[in-house]
């Protein structure tokens, strides 16, 4: 009993931060443009992040 | 899969984008908190990953763009600027300079803003009931292995932990819609919804609470996911329609080049722009009001508005329209109606009437909803009120035993059902290079008769072709492709198309709606229309040519070519059994020749935007289901009104905002095969609500003798869904055979 009173709350942690993560990749707008995700693969040259101060 | 679009060459468009004047309103732009603003941009011919980094790559390259990105799903361009360093005028030409039509827009005034936030919205609500659903699941598991007294009572309230706040959260969706649905006195699918998950919920806790056996906390979160899966799903078919009636307004032009007393040209915006006012229509430029010509002569391509396919010629005294391209020489126009009064506003009122009546059409699973909600409640309430007569007063098993009912009756399945075939048909068909944009539009394909196709553009490619020329030693040719190389006509650049070796002229020049003169080494030399070299010629598309070599003028005919499977295609739709028809706003001949090649009977000539819509309305009383297929800014209103229509991409913005199919390809193939599939498709989503109800059948008895368990009642829930998912998939698995 006790080991199931200890994995529990860690094993429901876990799959939190999953969702957490999950939520997180929403709120930055990465589920906004799916099929442009899907060709953006096709290029070269992608720079992480697209800020470039001209 | 962008790869098997069959693309006529990576990306530019045929139009010529519209000239856009300096200081052009920043009314577009936004400001953001730190001193940046922020542009979006329509850029509707973006389809692949060259066009996006085509895109970025000019726009990152100008001086002042922070940040520039480019959605390939809703075919925007997002831009953050810095205000001091460029304008709203300078990106927009950086853009088009690449070759991609595009427009600055008003997001919020489309409505785009809010479709986006509700489809994270609902995405959020999915991965939360997600997350529940898995982890209660795993904890159910360890009850229905036994787990006894203390232990189940412990996994029972983490359940509960758990489920409520994901209840509380993801089911707002459905409360909210079931509320609204009740305060207008209507029952909708919500409803049970709503009720079967707060019912299971509140028991579930009522159990707990008293130690009993079973909860049903895993059941109801489960239900929210499946149902959110499906909701998701239809919110991202649905996502993709904009209305055609807000797209014209960012096709009207935003300005014009007014002049004043002293013969200066100034830019105004469009709003100021009065009946009277006397504005510069410059060659290359778009007509942006209607108006009387007063001064200058040019050739008009015609061919957005009227769809016919010869430019016309322009002089004192012609009307013209507002969409109109003005091709060879600069014009003076007398304005005559503005703003509203244009034939673009009527053109986007009569587009907009008919949009608002499309709404009625209720799809299939709505239609299946409106008495599933009754049904099921009357059976909770019959069950719960049997078993309390049978046990004489037992109020807590008959409880039980509605909720059993109203939790198996899981309409998750139901939910799935449509949605589902409708995500399957539009990953195939996009494949296939057709974009649908309306799930209601796939049910309604299946439902064809009748298919009615315009001329220009759509049976045919829009682009003149030679058919008749001297032969390729005549000295015609020589003289003729110098000349046309300085030409914007079309047919100059049909012409030129052809290639040869050209000959050397000096001094030449062009005379707008009449051809092009010069001077060769044996004298003048001229080519231009049969009145400029005073010849008599009754027949359509040609160009004279006189190189001044002593046999007078000759000939060059051209033909606006029919897309090269027209005929097959119209064929095999005759086979299906389907009545043809041709609606066009071109002159009889043409219309009769391209009729007879296809052999098409009911073919109209002539017809305006209003005549074509009122065809349909016509053909739409008689019982006639049908598939409009266009292009033209003329059959906009036609394609709204229809009961659904496909427009090829080479069409105008209008008309790919009015149909619910855009394809791709350059042939006409893809109409047959949006028939073919959306067919398969109906069938397999009756097989779907077919299997629903079998499900019902079967489970309902079971809830309501008191034999269904979490276990089971999880079980049926889950296995229905996969059942109909699979089902659906069958349509991907067919295609690819």
């Amino acid at each position: 009993m006790t080991s199931l009173l200890m994995l529990m709350p860690i094993a429901l942690f876990l799959g939190g931060l999953g969702l957490v993560a999950f939520l997180w990749a929403l709120r930055s707008g990465q589920y906004d443009d799916l099929d442009g995700a899907a060709a953006r693969i096709l290029l070269d040259d992608e720079k992480s992040g697209e800020r470039v101060d001209n | 899969m962008t790869t098997d679009l069959a693309m006529q060459g990576c990306c530019p468009t045929p139009f010529i984008p519209d000239a856009t004047p300096p200081g052009l309103s920043d009314r577009w732009a936004r400001a953001l908190d730190d001193g940046r603003h922020h542009v979006d941009f329509l850029a509707p011919d973006v389809h692949c990953a060259t066009c996006i980094s085509t895109i970025e790559g000019a726009l990152r390259a100008q001086s002042g763009v922070l940040t520039a990105r480019v959605n390939l799903s809703t075919r925007r361009v997002a831009v953050d600027y810095d205000p001091t360093r460029v304008n709203v005028a300078t990106l927009a030409g950086v853009i088009a300079s690449t070759g991609y039509a595009v427009r600055p827009y008003d997001a919020a005034a489309l409505r785009d803003v809010t479709s986006d936030a509700q489809s994270r919205h609902l995405l959020a609500a999915m991965a939360v009931a997600g997350f529940s659903a898995a982890n209660i699941m795993l904890l159910s598991i360890s009850v229905w292995s036994g787990a006894v007294d203390a232990t189940r009572d412990l996994m029972h309230w983490v359940s509960a932990l758990i489920a409520i706040p994901t209840v509380a959260f993801s089911g707002q969706v459905f409360f909210r819609s079931a509320w609204a649905g009740l305060r207008a006195r209507r029952m909708n699918m919500d409803l049970p919804i709503s009720v079967a998950v707060l019912l299971a919920v509140g028991y579930s806790l009522y159990e707990t609470a008293h130690s009993a056996p079973h909860a049903w906390f895993d059941a109801a979160v489960s239900l929210l996911f499946f149902l959110l899966i499906g909701r998701y799903l239809d919110h991202r078919t649905r996502r993709l329609a904009r209305s055609a009636a807000a797209e014209l307004t960012a096709l009207s032009a935003t300005g014009a080049r007014r002049m004043d007393g002293q013969g200066q040209a100034h830019w105004v915006p469009i709003d100021s722009i009065a009946p009277g006012d006397v504005i510069e229509v410059l060659p290359g430029e778009r007509i942006p009001v209607d108006g009387v010509v007063t001064e200058g002569r040019s050739d008009i391509d015609r061919s957005l508005v009227t769809g016919e396919s010869a430019p016309e010629t322009a002089s004192p005294g012609t009307l013209l329209h507002a969409g109109m391209n003005n091709l060879t020489g600069p014009l003076r126009l007398s304005v005559s109606a503005t703003g509203d009064a244009t034939l673009l506003a009527d053109i986007a009122r009569m587009v907009a009437a008919a949009e608002n009546s499309q709404h009625r059409y209720v799809q299939l699973a709505d239609r299946v909803a409106r008495f599933y909600s009754p049904i099921v409640h009357l059976l909770a309430l019959i069950s719960a009120l049997v078993w309390l007569w049978l046990t004489g007063g037992d109020g807590h098993r008959a409880v039980q035993i509605a909720s059993a009912v109203l939790i198996i009756t899981c309409p998750c399945a139901l939910a799935l059902a449509v949605p589902t075939v409708q995500a399957v048909a539009s990953s195939v068909l996009f494949a296939r290079g057709i974009m649908i944009k309306d799930g209601a539009a796939l049910e309604k394909l299946a439902e064809v008769d009748h298919v009615v196709f315009d001329k220009t553009g759509t049976l045919t490619t829009g682009r003149a072709q030679l058919t008749d020329a001297p032969p390729r030693d005549d000295t015609a040719w020589p003289v003729a492709l110098a000349l046309a190389a300085k030409s914007r006509h079309p047919l100059a650049q049909s012409l030129l198309a052809v290639g040869g070796a050209m000959a050397k002229l000096d001094d030449i020049q062009e005379h707008a709606g009449l051809g092009l003169s010069a001077m060769s080494s044996r004298g003048l030399v001229r080519m231009g229309s049969a009145a400029y070299l005073g010849m008599t010629d009754a027949q359509g598309m040609s160009i004279w040519v006189d190189p001044a070599d002593g046999r007078g003028p000759r000939v060059f005919r051209f033909v606006d070519t029919l897309r090269s499977d027209a005929a097959a295609v119209v064929a095999a739709l005759r086979a299906r059994g389907l009545h043809i028809s041709l609606f066009s706003g071109d002159a009889p001949q043409a219309v009769a020749k391209v009729a007879s090649d296809l052999g098409i009977v009911d073919a109209r000539p002539r017809m305006t935007p209003a005549d074509k819509a009122a065809a349909l309305a016509e053909l739409a009383a008689q019982g006639r289901k049908v598939l409009m297929v266009g292009d033209g800014l003329n059959d906009a209103p036609a394609l709204a009104a229809a009961w659904v229509a496909m427009s090829p991409a080479s069409a105008s913005d209008v008309s790919r905002a009015a149909a619910p199919l855009v394809w791709v390809a350059q042939g006409l193939a893809p109409v047959a095969l949006a028939l073919r599939i959306a067919g398969r498709a109906r069938m397999l989503m009756r097989g779907n609500l077919q299997l629903t109800a079998v499900y019902n059948a079967l489970a309902v008895p079971i809830a309501a003798l008191g034999m269904v368990t979490p276990l089971i009642a999880a079980l049926a829930m889950s296995g229905s869904s996969i059942l109909v998912s699979l089902n659906a998939l069958r349509l991907k698995w067919e295609a690819r055979a």
